[in-house]
């Protein structure tokens, strides 16, 4: 599903170099669930910002679905996170001026589907995360957790291939930690794949396989076998 | 460009904004009212110039006699030249151009003139028939002098409409009625009406009456002529009238003591200067007044885009294209400029149609009114920058990359 081959990412600064991603290499199978760990500035963000085609990178290769994403058009990046990737962040990212209806419906809006479809669609996906009475509430009105899975609403309703969550539990209590961690294995087990960066044991135990980074570079890769499904070939 | 989806996301947009729309909406409507106002304002007052100067007949040339200050073919300086009716007759007939011509005695100026108990001081102007048009007075009752009235030096008078007032109480008819000027009866056989009140407390009474009651035999002592020429060619009669009378009267053309002229359509050219100055004053304070208006649009598109960056970066990392960004910013920069604008023309005309109904019909400031095509440009230029001005932050947020837009503080 995705495959990383020697990736290379530095932030130019000024007269500042910062190399962030120093040659990563990595191959993420469809339908996994993976987290990714690290101490802060080890680059765990940025590589999920790569992944995501949130931000680009300056040499390697980088595969997702079999394409290469390689000095791709920001049109064409668009479709790509449209179609492909759903995200979900630690800040949430909610527009403050949509209710959760609408929220949960944009990234249909960028498909072309009617008004009338996709909130239909997004009230589906709002039931399904346990929040339909909820749907004329304006993020501001709403809890960390309740944020959190409209969010990951939102991450669903294009049907992604892959989600990606940027710390997904970062601002949430131990106990709604677990329950969105809950709604992402719910998801995982229908075959998306999931990409998590944490720096929460707790989480990464949860994920079948932890990769940790250090200075960007992959420092170990550890794999939790209790939680691979009886398909898993590894 | 009609997506009606996409009308829908920038219409819940604003109304879930309202407080920035509506601060930039103010910027634009207020400065097209400001603009419409000024425009209104100038022209206002260019109108009210152009009808104190239309209670005269614009293109009206005086000129009388004098003394000479040269010496001329022997003829000592000193000199007093006197036209006379001969000379009326020459202009008259002779010389080309002239559409109104009458020559004026001076005579009693002030005078009293009684009509049974009632009397007043008036100024007595003698004249010919067409003096009536030099004047651009008309006629409300009865005539005016006639030919025949100067033939034979009838005692004949035509008041102004405050005389009339004046002498005749309870509204009794004057037409046919004998008055008395220096204790002279003279019959009233018209009244007339003049715009300017300074002309209209007069009487007028035939030319050759005022010569034969006061002795003047044949003795003119000013001519007003009026024309249908343009500026340049009216300079040109001057000079012909100034060359012939010269000639007439063997005095050197150059000497003006000898003949003094006035020509109202080179002080009306004037006038119309001042008022190019007006519309040019009017001009470039409309055109800053636009530039601010710009200013400010800019200003707050840029503030909109700053503070919707985090907003573009969801949409983005949502699949927005950086053409849906721009285009969603652009329009809605032109719906809010564009109904901004129309509203603050609307309110603008408004204001100028209630104060001109409050405005006397008369003065210095009459029907302020604005040209609407400069209206619909004005407006469309503001529409116009607050599209550029909000293309080029659009274009910016379009370009940032998500990530950055999506960094948390």
């Amino acid at each position: 599903m995705i495959t990383l081959k020697n990736l290379h990412k530095s932030y130019v600064t000024g007269s500042n170099s910062l190399h962030v991603l120093k040659g990563i290499s990595l191959d993420i199978e469809e339908g996994e669930m993976v987290s990714i760990m690290g101490a802060s500035g080890s680059g765990k963000s940025t590589l999920l910002n790569v992944v995501g085609i949130l931000d680009n990178y300056d040499s390697g290769e980088y595969y997702l679905n079999g394409q290469l994403i390689q000095n791709i058009s920001e049109t064409k990046a668009a479709h790509l996170r449209n179609k492909t990737i759903g995200f979900v962040f630690q800040s949430f990212n909610l527009i403050s001026f949509k209710n959760a209806l609408e929220n949960i419906a944009l990234p249909l809006y960028y498909q072309g589907v009617t008004r009338r479809k996709r909130n239909q669609i997004a009230m589906e996906y709002l039931e399904r995360v346990g929040l339909k009475d909820w749907w004329t509430h304006l993020p501001s009105e709403l809890s960390g957790g309740q944020k959190q899975r409209v969010a990951i609403a939102r991450a669903l309703i294009g049907k992604p291939k892959v989600i990606l969550a940027d710390e997904p539990t970062g601002a949430l209590d131990s106990v709604t930690s677990m329950e969105v961690m809950d709604l992402l294995q719910e998801i995982n087990d229908e075959g998306i794949t999931i990409i998590i960066v944490t720096h929460e044991h707790d989480i990464a135990v949860r994920t079948q396989r932890s990769i940790k980074l250090k200075d960007g570079n992959i420092e170990t890769v550890l794999y939790h076998k209790s939680n691979y499904k009886a398909v898993a070939s590894f | 460009m009609f997506d009606l989806d996409k009308w829908q996301e920038i219409f819940s947009t604003i109304n879930k904004n309202r407080m920035r729309t509506f601060l930039t909406g103010f910027s634009v409507a207020w400065g097209i009212f400001i603009l419409i106002i000024l425009l209104g304002s100038g022209k206002g007052l260019q109108n009210g110039i152009d009808s104190q100067f239309k209670q005269d007949a614009v293109n009206m040339i005086q000129f009388g006699s004098g003394t000479t200050s040269k010496s001329y073919k022997g003829l000592q300086a000193g000199r007093e030249i006197r036209f006379t009716n001969e000379d009326y007759e020459f202009i008259r007939k002779h010389i080309e151009g002239i559409d109104k011509v009458s020559s004026r005695y001076f005579m009693w100026q002030n005078r009293v003139i009684s009509y049974n108990q009632d009397y007043g001081v008036f100024d007595l102007i003698s004249a010919h028939p067409d003096y009536i048009d030099i004047e651009n007075a008309t006629m409300v009752q009865g005539r005016f002098l006639n030919r025949i009235d100067i033939e034979k030096k009838r005692k004949v008078v035509v008041i102004g409409e405050p005389v009339k007032k004046a002498l005749f109480k309870n509204g009794k008819d004057p037409i046919g009625e004998y008055i008395k000027i220096n204790n002279i009866p003279f019959k009233v056989v018209g009244v007339f009406y003049d715009k300017n009140e300074r002309d209209a407390t007069r009487a007028y009474l035939p030319i050759s009456t005022a010569q034969m009651i006061s002795g003047g035999a044949d003795r003119v002592h000013s001519f007003a002529i009026t024309s249908n020429l343009s500026a340049k060619e009216s300079e040109e009669l001057e000079k012909t009238l100034r060359e012939e009378l010269a000639k007439r009267h063997r005095f050197d053309k150059d000497d003006q003591n000898a003949m003094w002229m006035w020509n109202t359509l080179k002080e009306y050219k004037k006038f119309l200067n001042l008022f190019l100055g007006i519309q040019i004053f009017v001009s470039i304070i409309g055109a800053f007044t636009i530039i601010a208006g710009i200013v400010g649009v800019s200003n707050i598109m840029i503030i909109v885009v700053n503070e919707r960056t985090k907003e573009i970066g969801i949409r983005k990392a949502l699949g927005a294209t950086p053409f849906s960004v721009v285009s969603m910013i652009l329009l809605e920069a032109i719906l809010i400029t564009g109904l901004a604008g129309y509203i603050g023309l609307v309110a603008g005309v408004a204001l100028l149609e209630f104060v001109s109904g409050f405005l006397p019909k008369e003065g210095f400031f009459l029907n302020p009114e604005v040209d609407f095509t400069v209206a619909i440009v004005s407006t469309l230029v503001l529409i116009m920058a607050g599209s550029v001005a909000g293309f080029m932050p659009a274009i910016r947020a379009s370009r940032i990359r998500p990530v950055v837009a999506l960094r948390d503080e």
